[in-house]
């Protein structure tokens, strides 16, 4: 089945077997493999991306259920060379250790303060039961996340 | 002077392509014409296999061959254990890379099938019809070894692989007929899954021309795994490279060589083309090693007034069904050797059974034998606290081994390097306010409220080791590294290291040891691992050992190449080599400070090599091997404070102290890092971790839907404290911490909610400590 | 993982999608339950109607009561300010459904079809007495949210039935809350309890109560909606309630090795009460 996705901006234009989940879809078709696979089972949040906006966890939709959306994927974040803040944050603060969960971490983060600016401490520990870290502790990727949804909440 | 860059919490140098996505992990690799593997696996614990039919499953779109062990016949040797510990009656079972008529764990791989397509690939390995005969199955390595349990392989009488008790029975009896109290324990160390956020992952390519096979998979250890790809496929060691590229996380679960390594292997050598496969995480929960798995039975001596006499144990330590690469080192070199713990205990005995159990096969897991150590020690201190009415931070003062700067030596055999165990007690206690908590544990009790507080002192052996110390227990390799470090004609710098990091920021940290012994900027360094044919022989990256040991390296690799400069600068400003002062990255000489020459500049004089003096090569390269004189002792006290609704059995986790001391940090924030993670992945071994069998060995907790990974909401943010004791025999001093929180954390926690449910009656739950088993012994405590 | 083959249709209207079911299958809207049972090849339908294009199943609309499309996202649901007036309970649940990722995707409709034991809105539904509003090929039918989930895994749904919408009456003159104890693995619920209490000055008038998570489908808990009717919700009424609710649910109890049935029914109880303090609070 033909499908249009729009994944970093550009428009995709690829034929599909429909059961080609849309991670597979963005890895193997596209080679943007900054999306990772950690789980199966929708827990730990590595594939995890934009569509439309909103964060999904790419492992659980089909390449066909995407048609006609747009995909931002790790690869997309940065914008005009700049690294997203969010980016910025888990390097600056060592959010960050073998670097598998990372650009999930980074991605559902991003939408987070994105749509939560000033975010407590609390609510970023809530919020991230959808990604999972085996080496951080989490410690730092709060600290990572705690910064920017504070710089939000300045601006 | 500039800030030290030693001691510099800088960020690190390996982010920039992890937080953009780019850098490549194993299955990031494409090769075109590449085939997909994908295994058949068995569903059964334990049975004989019957008939297999395939051939629907060759019949298939897309579908190229499906291969058994028949179809490899003498094409691949077993899997090799390579750590033969002595004295202890081994026997090592053969480890097919595909079973040989028996299966012997859910998950053991039946036959394997190769498409070009990963969907495909597993459509047919859902064709391949195999026809089982089922066999009862024993998962529990204590029953295992009894009685009438299923027999697993016919050359391991009674399931026992081996029995490992070097200490004097004799005398640890006589100080236990002695002392005035005894307590014991039945204490479950369960298993645990490693659970590296990338699964394992392994693609082959042989190039039929030159014969030679390249290998990339997910390994903290190329150099190993060479050698053991080059053994069951006997393909010269020098036709092998293997490459460890990006890696994600490990914890122990990537240094073994498994089946699935090897099955690409052989499979693109017989097909000519390279050949991928990936684990998913269902399978990486069946076939990739388990963690733990004792069930240890352990009393310790006492005397009224808190003494500690002595500690002896007799440890089941399931081995699953076959003997994994390090296995028989986790529970007798890495475990027996550590029962003096930072105390004064003058008498140690440990009997640590390994047993075949139709579980997955178990091996080093972050801390590896050392965490039940520390787990048993600790939960033993504060059973005798209890037992004599003695407050269990006090029987740990008075117990702790005083400060110590070069050498002690201890009962179990170890000479520990350095220590002051109790500064950092001390230290962790005050943070804590020990005091002012006792008082509010007090107040809360009266409002029916559970407080808890466990407090760990702990050392740890690490960074292994000397090589004569491996050759002496067994091990099938030496354990010393060695680096390159080339600099370039324009000054910068290349540092090949033979080891392997996969998440600790070694590329950081080396770095900053290269950048402080020479003066090159830390953006200047490059840090090159896990390619075997790129870097230099090296036995990897676990146990703590690659700041210790490949860091020593790197040291002494870089003072040579400071002395050369020394000899040339002095010899380019014609000067005296005693009047040669440097600082920060210059050579000058002394009283004419205008005359001077950089690191940079004597390299490129000494690639240049028009002016060199008598007898010096040119070229600014050197490499070292370092094998390091004993194990570092990293040491510290943790301290956690939890609160237990009774009403529920949910435990809160409110503060958690660390204070570690692993000599002087290059790093901070890296270290700190490190201790975060360790932390959690102890406290969660505590908490929620657990590996559960049905009694026909189907594997429960399959899933992050069963298996409790821990999550960021679980934890406080954590207080760090830090000693400086640096290591006498290292060459900057310092000392492994990878392991230390996960080593420590353990019984902390553990402790502390037991701690809380003291008043309540509960003496002891067996982990995980799930809410449902907390308020269940808080049921039968009250009954 | 990788799901076994099958055939893809996009519907574009309900009656599209009927047709196509005629040739068996599944129906998709998010996929969030599904998918994953059909990556793990739990599960391998021939065929997958896709309904999550369909407007007229992504709309919420209140009209005295609430009347919830199929194919709405748990996020929406949660963050639609009218299911929050009119029941907050359920806007909670569906606040809790999974993570943020999959609240985004994951749709009411597939939900309850997947009948999961374990689920969260499934237990306000039954609580407060929402109907389900289905559609075959022989034409549309409603069934009360009690008589809709038969088990585990099980609904009344026929081969074919495709769920259009939910609908939930307003209980915006009752205090509710729904509260969940969370499997720490997974996070779906070891125990769910929702309560709608209808207060007439100090004194409750009656109570809905149901049960999840514990039980192997949301049960409807009579026993405890009685000893709380007529009662100030003093400490004894409130005891009695959580007593009860432990009969309520005993036959329909599950359990697993770690969070065994003693446990659940026990905790069952104890969420009760914790339910009533949060909807009064």
């Amino acid at each position: 089945m033909q499908v249009t996705i729009t994944v970093n901006g550009v428009d995709q234009v690829r034929d599909v077997d429909p059961r080609t989940l849309l991670v597979h879809f963005l890895r193997e078709e596209l080679d943007l493999t900054g999306t990772k696979i950690g789980c199966d089972t929708s827990q730990c949040g590595a594939c995890t991306v934009h569509l439309d906006g909103k964060v999904l966890k790419s492992c659980t939709l089909l390449a066909v259920q995407a048609d006609g959306a747009a995909i931002t994927t790790i690869e997309g974040l940065a914008e005009n060379g700049e690294h997203h803040p969010m980016q910025t944050a888990f390097w600056e603060n060592h959010g960050l250790q073998c670097g598998y969960c990372t650009p999930g971490m980074i991605m559902a983060s991003a939408a987070f303060v994105r749509d939560n600016p000033g975010a407590s401490e609390g609510e970023i520990r809530h919020y991230l039961e959808g990604n999972i870290c085996r080496c951080t502790g989490y410690h730092n990727i709060v600290k990572a996340v705690k910064q920017v949804a504070d710089a939000a909440a300045g601006a | 002077m500039t800030t030290r860059i030693f001691g510099s919490g800088i960020k690190r140098r390996e982010d920039p392509r992890l937080i953009t996505g780019e850098a490549r992990y194993t299955d990031d690799i494409k090769l075109p014409g590449v085939l997909h593997m994908a295994v058949v696996r068995s569903p059964y614990a334990h049975a004989n296999i019957v008939s297999i039919d395939s051939s629907v499953a060759e019949a298939m779109d897309g579908v190229v061959a499906v291969y058994t062990s028949e179809d490899i016949g003498d094409g691949l040797a077993g899997l090799p254990t390579a750590w033969l510990i002595p004295d202890s009656d081994l026997k090592t079972p053969e480890h097919p890379a595909l079973a040989k008529g028996k299966v012997r764990y859910v998950g053991d791989g039946v036959a394997i099938v190769l498409a070009d397509d990963r969907y495909r690939a597993q459509d047919a390995a859902d064709a391949v019809l195999v026809e089982y005969e089922e066999l009862p199955a024993v998962i529990d390595p204590e029953e295992a070894a009894g009685e009438g349990a299923p027999l697993i392989h016919d050359d391991v009488e009674g399931n026992i692989a081996f029995t490992w008790a070097p200490f004097d029975e004799d005398a640890s009896n006589a100080v236990f007929d002695a002392a005035d109290v005894v307590v014991s324990e039945r204490i479950l160390q369960q298993r645990l899954l490693p659970t590296a956020m990338e699964t394992r992952a392994a693609m082959a390519q042989y190039n039929p021309a030159t014969q030679e096979l390249t290998l990339w998979c997910t390994s903290q250890n190329p150099h190993i795994h060479r050698f053991i790809i080059s053994a069951v496929t006997g393909l010269n060691e020098n036709k092998v490279r293997v490459i460890a590229p990006e890696v994600g996380g490990g914890f122990g679960s990537k240094i073994p060589c498994y089946p699935d390594e090897a099955l690409v292997s052989w499979a693109s050598i017989k097909l000519g083309v390279p050949v991928k496969w990936t684990e998913t995480r269902s399978e990486n929960y069946l076939i990739t090693i388990h963690g733990r798995d004792h069930v240890q039975h352990v009393e310790m001596a006492a005397s009224n007034d808190g003494k500690i006499l002595g500690v002896r144990s007799t440890v089941y330590a399931g081995m699953g069904g076959y003997l994994s690469t390090a296995a028989p080192g986790i529970p007798t070199i890495l475990h027996g050797l550590l029962y003096v713990g930072p105390y004064t205990i003058d008498s140690v005995y440990c009997k640590s059974i390994g047993v075949m159990t139709n579980g997955a096969p178990t091996d080093a897991y972050r801390g590896a034998g050392r965490p039940e150590a520390t787990f048993l020690l600790e939960r033993m201190v504060d059973n005798v606290a209890r037992e004599i009415g003695m407050d269990p931070v006090e029987v740990r003062r008075k117990n702790l081994i005083p400060a110590f700067e070069n050498g002690y030596d201890v009962a179990a055999g170890l000479t520990y390097d350095s220590g002051d165990y109790p500064a950092a007690f001390e230290k962790a206690l005050g943070m804590a306010g020990y005091g002012d908590f006792r008082r509010q544990q007090k107040s809360a009790k009266a409002e029916g409220r559970y407080l808890g507080i466990g407090v760990t002192a702990y050392t740890e052996m690490c960074g292994l080791g000397p090589s004569q110390v491996a050759g002496a227990v067994g091990f099938q390799g030496g354990l010393w590294e060695s680096a390159t470090l080339r600099v370039t004609p324009t000054g910068k710098v290349q540092a090949l290291i033979g080891a392997s990091p996969h998440g600790q920021g070694s590329e950081t940290t080396l770095a900053q040891i290269i950048a402080d012994e020479l003066g090159f900027p830390v953006d200047d360094i490059e840090v090159i691992h896990g390619d075997t044919t790129e870097t230099p022989m090296g036995w990897g990256t676990y146990g703590s050992r690659t700041t210790p040991v490949t860091g020593a390296a790197l040291a002494q690799a870089s003072r040579k190449l400071k002395d050369k400069a020394r000899v040339l600068a002095a010899h380019l400003m014609e000067a005296n080599e005693e009047d040669i002062e440097y600082a920060d990255g210059s050579f000058s000489v002394k009283g004419s400070p205008d005359q001077a020459q950089s690191i940079q500049e004597v390299a490129l004089m000494a690639h240049l090599a028009w002016n060199m003096p008598e007898g010096m090569d040119p070229g600014f390269e050197e490499s070292q091997f370092y094998d390091p004189p004993n194990f570092v002792y990293p040491f510290g006290t943790h301290i956690a404070i939890v609160e237990v609704d009774a009403e529920t059995g949910e435990i809160d986790l409110q503060r958690y102290i660390a204070v570690d001391d692993c000599g002087p940090q290059i790093n901070p924030e890296i270290v700190a890092g490190q201790i975060h993670g360790g932390v959690v992945q102890g406290v969660a071994q505590a908490l929620c971790e657990g590996v559960v069998y049905d009694e026909n060995g189907q594997l429960l907790t399959g899933s992050m839907m069963d298996y409790c990974m821990p999550k960021a909401d679980m934890f406080p943010n954590f207080e760090l404290g830090e000693t400086v004791t640096p290591s006498p025999h290292h060459p900057v001093g310092v000392k492994g911490v990878g392991e230390t929180g996960t080593i420590a954390s353990t019984p902390t926690v553990y402790n502390a909610v037991l701690d809380a449910l003291a008043p309540l009656g509960v003496k002891q739950i067996d982990m995980p400590l799930t809410s449902a088993k907390v308020w269940g012994a808080i049921q039968d405590a009250r009954s | 993982m990788w799901p076994s083959k099958f055939d893809y249709v996009r519907a574009g209207s309900v009656d599209e999608a009927l047709a196509s079911a005629a040739d068996g299958g599944k129906f998709l809207a998010g996929g969030h339950s599904l998918l994953p049972a059909m990556k793990l090849r739990l599960d391998a339908p021939e065929q997958l109607i896709d309904i999550g294009r369909i407007p007229e199943l992504q709309s919420i609309s209140a009209n005295g009561g609430l009347t919830i499309g199929a194919a709405a996202t748990h996020d929406a649901i949660a963050t639609s300010a009218d299911v929050q007036a009119m029941c907050g309970a359920l806007a909670s649940a569906c606040g809790q459904v999974g993570d943020q990722g999959v609240r985004n995707f994951g749709t009411l409709g597939g939900n309850i079809a997947h009948a999961d034991p374990a689920s969260d809105p499934p237990t306000v539904l039954v609580a407060v007495g929402a109907n389900v509003n289905i559609q075959g090929a022989d034409g549309a039918r409603s069934v009360g949210a009690e008589d809709f989930f038969l088990g585990l895994f099980e609904t009344a749904l026929d081969d074919g039935e495709l769920i259009t919408s939910v609908s939930v009456p307003d209980v915006s003159d009752h205090q509710s809350a729904y509260i969940k104890f969370p499997h720490p693995a997974s996070r779906y619920a070891i125990v769910g309890v929702c309560v709608a209490l209808k207060m007439d000055g100090a004194v409750c008038d009656h109570a809905h109560v149901a049960v999840g998570g514990a039980t192997l489908r949301a049960v409807r808990c009579a026993g405890a909606e009685a000893a709380l009717a007529g009662t100030t919700l003093d400490d004894a009424a409130v005891n009695a309630a959580a007593e009860a609710v432990k009969s309520d649910i005993a036959e329909d109890l599950i359990g697993d090795i770690a969070y065994p049935e003693a446990y659940r029914q026990q905790m069952a109880g104890v969420f009760l009460k914790r339910a009533i303090a949060a909807a009064q609070g």
